[in-house]
């Protein structure tokens, strides 16, 4: 079996599904002949014809409205914005109708649709194409956000997320497009969205991270097991809503809590995870709960990105600061 | 019932004679060579750059190959007092309104340094939100009209940025207000890999000015001459209050969307080649021979100072050091909120150096 990257995963999961289902349909800018920016969509419009492969003019609120629109009607939208930072325009769409469609017909009307778009930097690309907005869309109660972190994961989660009843979110993290390769079964078969996944198993320190920041986190908890620390890490994978037991459940096995992620530190989804495991696990803490996050600016351009997007050093030391306490 | 009418418009023909009458500023000969000066700069700028990017020494550039013509006549209809609002490929228009060729370098190079425009204290840097520019420019002329200034805004946008709801939005409030603001729709045919006639049915870009109620017309984006007239007539018009104007400016896109871009997977290269042909600068300087306004001797000293001067910025380009980490969190408000402070701190402990 082929190992294949996670953006050809990514199109091996929309392949499969169109194949099945003929009322999965592809929409957004330059998905048709282009195939996508990244090339998630090459070869769906030659192999489904224009009809199901639809490139639209350049409006993001337009894309996204759309696609509710289609969804009502009985279609399985795949709509793509092309950079995450982008999504602005689409947000009204977004938060005032496709979050809550189904809720306010009281279940006439839904949204089974799926909305893609590249997450996070470190691929220096131009201003713009590099945020982490997850926040703006976790925020929004009615939507599912979900963030695969490897091959294997975007091709289920993918599969699972067109096949659901509700509208989901779908970040691909962007450094990880090509960064590794994985044999990817075609099988067609889904992978549970809701669901924390574990990484590394571990019993001192619980290490919370998702998308590509799960790269360095294991990359650090690989370091510091030299030193005899045994870090336990978990990929979140799916935002909204969070799979709070499974990191609980590990929180209180391991008495310590580091979050780790991109986005900026303020009402970040680890602020969220953070007050939830306060809450519900605050005894069985043996050390303050630690965030290494992007910081509170804006998104500098490509040659400070990695000044921002937090690394192994500042993972590490987060680590070693929760042991030590 | 309403009628309304596109007109179409250009003076230099693709071998360099007169199709139309040349416009009165024909009779400044410096003008017209300097015209030409600043497109053979621009390009030589281009080209250089997209060489940076492929020896990973720029980021991602999206190439101006094409649009010298539209991008340098319109910033050269401006008075300095206007504002311009571009998209992100005018480096053209960049240069004559006093941008540095550093500048346009350190932006795509990942320096937000690259905006301050030392030369250049009110224009907007390039804008990569697709469309977002619009209501900045409506807004600049609302601030123009308000305080009774013979000021006007001038407006980029792409054919793809016409489907924007901003662009819609924007030319309605300067209809209604009647605002002292110029929209230049640079129709290059292609929006990465979407070809004009995917994006709109409309039979021109410029009629979409007429839902808003403002007149709109067509011209040759790649004769600079018709591009600087009709751009100024538009200024000059917005000036004494008569109001907004949209101008479409055919051209082409002769390069890649940018440097990430492949357009062999999308547009045949008979198109590209028949484009090529019409491309602005050759014209220019067909016309500028013919009058005997222009010299082999001219040409070569023009290549020579125009390479020496990309070389000069290229140089000091490469030789800017990377800003500090502080960077990121000092721009953000007039004063660092204290709860900030800490988080800079953090960042500097961990800072690569910045040479």
């Amino acid at each position: 079996m082929a190992k294949i990257t996670m953006v050809e995963a990514i199109n091996l999961a929309h392949a499969w599904e169109m194949a099945e289902d003929p009322s999965v349909v592809v929409l957004g800018e330059d998905v048709g002949v282009n195939g996508g920016v990244f090339r998630a969509t090459a070869g769906l419009q030659q192999r489904f014809g224009k009809s199901r492969v639809q490139d639209m003019p350049l409006a993001e609120g337009l894309i996204a409205g759309t696609a509710i629109g289609m969804a009502a009607q009985g279609l399985r939208p795949i709509a793509e914005i092309q950079f995450m930072g982008f999504i602005y325009p689409a947000l009204d769409q977004i938060a005032s109708h496709m979050a809550r469609l189904r809720n306010r017909t009281r279940g006439r009307l839904s949204c089974p649709l799926v909305l893609r778009m590249p997450h996070g930097g470190g691929i220096h690309a131009p201003e713009h194409h590099s945020e982490s907005l997850e926040t703006l869309l976790c925020h929004h109660p009615g939507l599912r956000v979900v963030c695969p972190c490897t091959p294997t994961r975007a091709y289920g989660l993918l599969l699972a997320s067109i096949r659901d009843p509700d509208p989901v979110i779908f970040l691909e993290p962007v450094r990880l497009y090509r960064y590794a390769r994985q044999e990817v079964v075609d099988d067609g078969q889904a992978l549970p969205i809701g669901n924390c996944h574990m990484l590394r198993e571990g019993s001192d320190l619980t290490l919370v991270t998702w998308g590509a920041m799960t790269v360095d986190s294991l990359k650090a908890a690989e370091q510091v097991a030299t030193d005899g620390i045994s870090c336990e890490v978990i990929d979140v994978s799916t935002l909204s809503p969070i799979d709070f037991e499974t990191i609980l459940t590990s929180v209180v096995k391991t008495g310590r809590l580091l979050i780790v992620h991109e986005a900026p530190r303020t009402v970040g989804v680890g602020a969220e995870i953070a007050a939830t495991v306060a809450e519900q696990a605050l005894y069985d803490l043996h050390a303050p709960i630690r965030r290494v996050t992007g910081y509170d600016t804006v998104m500098p351009l490509y040659r400070l990105e990695h000044e921002y997007i937090p690394g192994v050093a500042r993972i590490l030391d987060g680590i070693r600061a929760t042991v030590g306490d | 019932m309403a009628r309304f009418e596109i007109p179409y418009r250009g003076c230099l023909a693709n071998d360099g004679t007169l199709c139309g009458e040349l416009p009165a500023f024909g009779a400044d000969t410096e003008l017209l060579r300097d015209l030409y000066r600043t497109m053979v700069r621009a390009r030589t700028f281009d080209t250089k750059a997209v060489n940076l990017q492929r020896t990973g020494k720029l980021g991602t550039y999206p190439s101006c190959l094409g649009h010298e013509a539209t991008h340098v006549g319109a910033g050269a209809a401006m008075r300095t007092e206007d504002v311009m609002f571009t998209v992100y490929r005018e480096v053209g228009s960049k240069l004559w309104r006093g941008v540095d060729m550093l500048d346009i370098l350190l932006y795509w190079g990942g320096d937000e340094r690259g905006t301050i425009y030392q030369r250049n204290t009110q224009d907007f840097p390039f804008c990569i939100p697709i469309g977002s520019q619009m209501p900045h420019a409506a807004g600049a002329a609302l601030s123009f009209q308000i305080r009774g200034e013979p000021r006007c805004a001038l407006v980029f946008i792409g054919d793809g940025g016409t489907s924007q709801g901003a662009f819609y939005e924007a030319l309605n409030l300067a209809g209604t207000k009647s605002l002292p603001l110029v929209c230049v729709i640079v129709n290059n045919r292609w929006a990465i890999s979407v070809p004009v006639e995917t994006q709109t049915a409309s039979q021109t870009l410029a009629q979409k000015a007429i839902a808003a109620g403002i007149p709109g017309q067509q011209v040759d984006g790649n004769d600079v001459l018709i591009v600087r007239e009709v751009v100024g007539e538009a200024l000059e018009r917005a000036r004494q209050g008569g109001g907004p104007s949209v101008i479409e400016a055919l051209t082409y896109r002769l390069s890649d969307h940018t440097t990430s871009d492949d357009a062999t997977r999308y547009r045949r290269a008979e198109e590209v080649a028949a484009a090529q042909r019409l491309e602005p600068i050759g014209r220019m300087r067909r016309f500028l021979e013919a009058r005997g306004l222009w010299s082999e001797a001219q040409e070569e000293q023009l290549r020579r100072e125009s390479a020496a001067q990309v070389d000069a910025a290229v140089k000091q380009y490469l030789a800017t050091p990377r800003q500090s980490s502080d960077t990121m969190f000092d721009y953000l408000f007039a004063q660092l909120p204290v709860g900030l402070r800490a988080q800079r701190e953090d960042a500097r402990r961990y800072a690569a150096p910045t040479s």
